[in-house]
């Protein structure tokens, strides 16, 4: 085998340490990239071009491939998010109660459309194939918190204060896989999707 | 450990109970945690310490107790009593009340049918132990299938007793597991197996295996290792969806502890039979719940499909034999070991056996999780254990098997609940979703949320599916628009035909399912869409956008 020295990562942040802790523990495998983007997107927020090359050099995975990955599962995303996230649930259970209703109103206030962040930068609206809260529906997700039987005029509400209410959420990047203590309120991810080029087939 | 200290545990734990007058069962599932039953749960505590019954009243965590729409929910063990909806306010009046007669108000009755009517296997721990202690699930005689499998009992036979129990994939096709689990034990065995459940519940509507993970995780864990060493397996995986965090962080809690404990790992029991399990997490992509799909995103690539044969038994993770099967499938063997496959044969009918995990929801009153024996009818669901339809309502269809399934209207509703009786009606078992719809939904429009799910999920490999599904959801769109002459009902149900036999896998294969259905038994309303520009249920809007042609052009 050829000789091969991991890169090492842009000194001074110590978020690249984090993405080195998994890929050490799954010793590097190309089979773990799917859970090493999940942790990078998890610190990072999103993955960028410089996370996605770092990965794949670090794995000796194809970049092509890492890309190829990255792009075909709605959960990564190659974009930065908004401050709050906003993930409006459209599962047949919450279709039939209404979600697209929910959305319309969603994406009135802020402005952006599924998978598109405000123009000020504030609110991520996303949409989840189904969240499995079928008992609540219709449901989304507010920054991680997963409100049930939500009316539209409540989710409006609850997105004018984010608005009206300064970056108080320390610019958080979405959760990825959380690694929380199950205690407290149910750890929900944001479900990303349709702002990666997976639909490439789609746009050409 | 060992078999002889295992069930020391489960005595020492039984009597630990037993020290306890009253046990308060706090749901903490995902449904019941979004509705703040952690503060109950807080509360409930403290109003014990506040009262010094700490001796004597243990409140504990508990997975899904079923009644999801009507969180958080309680349950006193000793009484029996299900108290819905409650607040940390009502700590008090239930702590109060424990020995009398409870607070009304607060009530639900187990011998509702909603309860009474349920025979539960696969969820009979469910909302009964805490899902995060091992211990738990011990006291219940947890692990000891598993590890008098291990010690008395030959592959062979363990193969033998799941096919006689005609036990059935639980994820939706229905393919014996028996059969499987021989395959893969009869392949070769000169290298590694693998064991990988599949736990990426995609169907929308669908959350009986999030339930499964996050009430029971180590039953699933048990069935696994028993799967392991019948097939001759050493290595497992549990493939889950991103989207349940809270089922991830209890399966994780569950592997560390049976590891812990010796349950799981390196000569598990103190037998040489060994078994470890890793979690990969899905990333939101529905066609990795179809196997070899499923397979190529456990080794870190895009979630493509390949034809089979060779099937995952005989050429599965990194080509070797891998035996896959569903969280329900799985929960399903403990108990199969314990009881006997002929017992489990003896619930069902005549090719479904045993008992299934559906989970209600759409426009019906008891809206949870249900576990009944296979054959029941759908009016038996519907209206006994869900209640029927909301006040003022008309039911029209219920959706079974998501957008691989169909929509089975009211003529239909004393047809058995099995296999066979689906398929043909049009519509699948599927994994267990059931959505109920009434009058205030279109079907065509149904068809078209499908449609579009389908579309937006499909992987792009095979060109029936990519283009057939992006051709029949525009049809569907000028149909609610409109703007669809009769032509283009005809080249739908000729693109129907054409994806569902030319295409790959199961999504594209299925994706057409909620078409035909709605059109075999909804065709008048597809008509009036047509030809009277009308939506007898009031959804669509008719209104000609136009967008739809440029997007042809586009193609074209």
């Amino acid at each position: 085998m050829l000789d091969y020295e991991k890169p090492s990562p842009p000194p001074d942040d110590r978020r690249w340490k984090v993405v080195d802790r998994t890929m050490r523990s799954h010793g590097y495998e190309p089979h773990a990239l799917i859970q090493v983007l999940h942790t990078a997107q998890e610190t990072f927020g999103y993955l960028d071009e410089e996370v996605m090359r770092y990965v794949a050099a670090s794995m000796r995975v194809p970049l092509s491939q890492v890309y190829g990955v990255a792009t075909f599962y709605h959960f990564f995303t190659l974009k930065p998010q908004g401050e709050h996230t906003c993930v409006v649930c459209t599962g047949t259970a919450c279709y039939i109660k209404g979600a697209d209703s929910l959305l319309a109103a969603v994406e009135e206030v802020t402005g952006a459309k599924a998978g598109e962040t405000s123009a000020d930068g504030k609110v991520s609206v996303v949409t989840a194939r189904c969240i499995g809260s079928c008992g609540l529906a219709p449901v989304a997700v507010l920054d991680g918190e997963a409100v049930g039987k939500i009316a539209v005029d409540g989710i409006k509400e609850r997105i004018r204060e984010w608005t009206s209410i300064a970056g108080d959420n320390g610019g958080a990047p979405p959760a990825g896989i959380p690694t929380t203590p199950v205690e407290g309120p149910a750890p929900q991810n944001p479900i990303i999707e349709g702002v990666t080029a997976h639909d490439t087939r789609r746009a050409s | 450990m060992t078999r002889e200290e295992l069930r020391e545990l489960r005595e020492a734990e039984q009597k630990r109970k037993q020290k306890y007058k009253h046990t308060v069962n706090v749901c903490m599932a995902s449904g019941c945690i979004s509705l703040r039953s952690d503060k109950v749960k807080e509360a409930l505590d403290k109003e014990i310490a506040g009262r010094g019954l700490e001796d004597e009243v243990l409140v504990k965590r508990v997975g899904c107790v079923g009644l999801c729409s009507k969180g958080p929910i309680a349950l006193a063990e000793s009484t029996r009593i299900v108290y819905d909806g409650i607040t940390p306010e009502d700590a008090k009046t239930i702590i109060k009340n424990l020995d009398k007669a409870p607070s009304k108000a607060l009530r639900e009755s187990m011998e509702a049918p909603f309860f009474r009517r349920q025979q539960k296997i696969v969820l009979e721990h469910s909302g009964l132990i805490d899902p995060e202690r091992i211990e738990d699930y011990i006291a219940v005689g947890g692990y000891e299938p598993m590890l008098d499998a291990l010690i008395d009992i030959s592959p062979a036979e363990i193969i033998n007793q799941i096919a006689r129990s005609g036990l059935r994939g639980r994820g939706g096709a229905g393919y014996p597991t028996g059969l499987k689990w021989s395959t893969v034990a009869k392949a070769d065995g000169s290298g590694d197996k693998y064991v990988i459940c599949n736990a990426d519940e995609g169907d929308p509507g669908a959350y009986m295996d999030r339930s499964i993970m996050e009430s029971t995780p180590h039953q699933m864990i048990e069935g696994m290792v028993i799967g392991a060493y019948a097939v001759g397996a050493n290595h497992g995986f549990i493939y889950v969806r991103a989207e349940y965090p809270l089922a991830i962080e209890r399966l994780k809690t569950a592997i560390k502890q049976a590891e812990k404990m010796g349950l799981l790992g390196s000569n598990i029991g103190g037998t040489r039979f060994s078994f470890d399990i890793q979690l990969r997490y899905g990333a939101g992509a529905y066609v990795t719940g179809e196997e070899t799909a499923l397979i190529s995103s456990v080794e870190g690539n895009r979630g493509l499909p390949r034809p089979r044969p060779p099937f995952p038994a005989e050429r599965g993770l990194r080509g070797r034999p891998t035996l896959i099967n569903n969280v329900e499938t799985f929960a399903n063997i403990a108990p199969i070991i314990r009881n006997g496959g002929d017992w489990f044969a003896s619930i069902g009918t005549e090719k479904s056996k045993g008992t299934k995990v559906f989970s209600l929801a759409g426009k019906i009153n008891t809206v949870g999780l249900i576990e009944v024996p296979l054959g029941i009818t759908l009016r038996e669901i519907i209206y006994e254990l869900g209640g029927g339809i909301p006040e003022g309502h008309t039911f029209k269809a219920v959706q079974t098997g998501g957008p691989s399934g169909g929509t089975i209207p009211e003529e239909h509703l004393d047809l058995p609940v099995d296999y066979e009786s689906l398929m043909k009606i049009g519509s699948i078992m599927g994994s267990g979703g059931m959505i109920i719809m009434d009058e205030t939904s279109c079907m065509v429009d149904v068809a078209k949320y499908f449609m579009g799910f389908s579309k937006s999920e499909a992987c792009g490999k095979c060109i029936p599916c990519r283009v057939g599904t992006v051709q029949m959801h525009g049809i569907l769109e000028r149909i609610t628009d409109g703007a669809a002459t009769m032509d283009d009902l005809a080249l739908l149900e000729d693109l129907c035909d054409l994806a569902r036999h030319a295409s790959l896998c199961g999504l594209g294969q299925s994706a057409p399912n909620p078409v035909l259905s709605t059109l075999h038994y909804f065709r008048d309303e597809y008509i009036a869409h047509i030809e009277e520009k009308r939506c007898p249920a009031g959804v669509c809007k008719l209104q000609h956008t136009g967008e739809y042609e440029e997007i042809l052009e586009v193609r074209e």
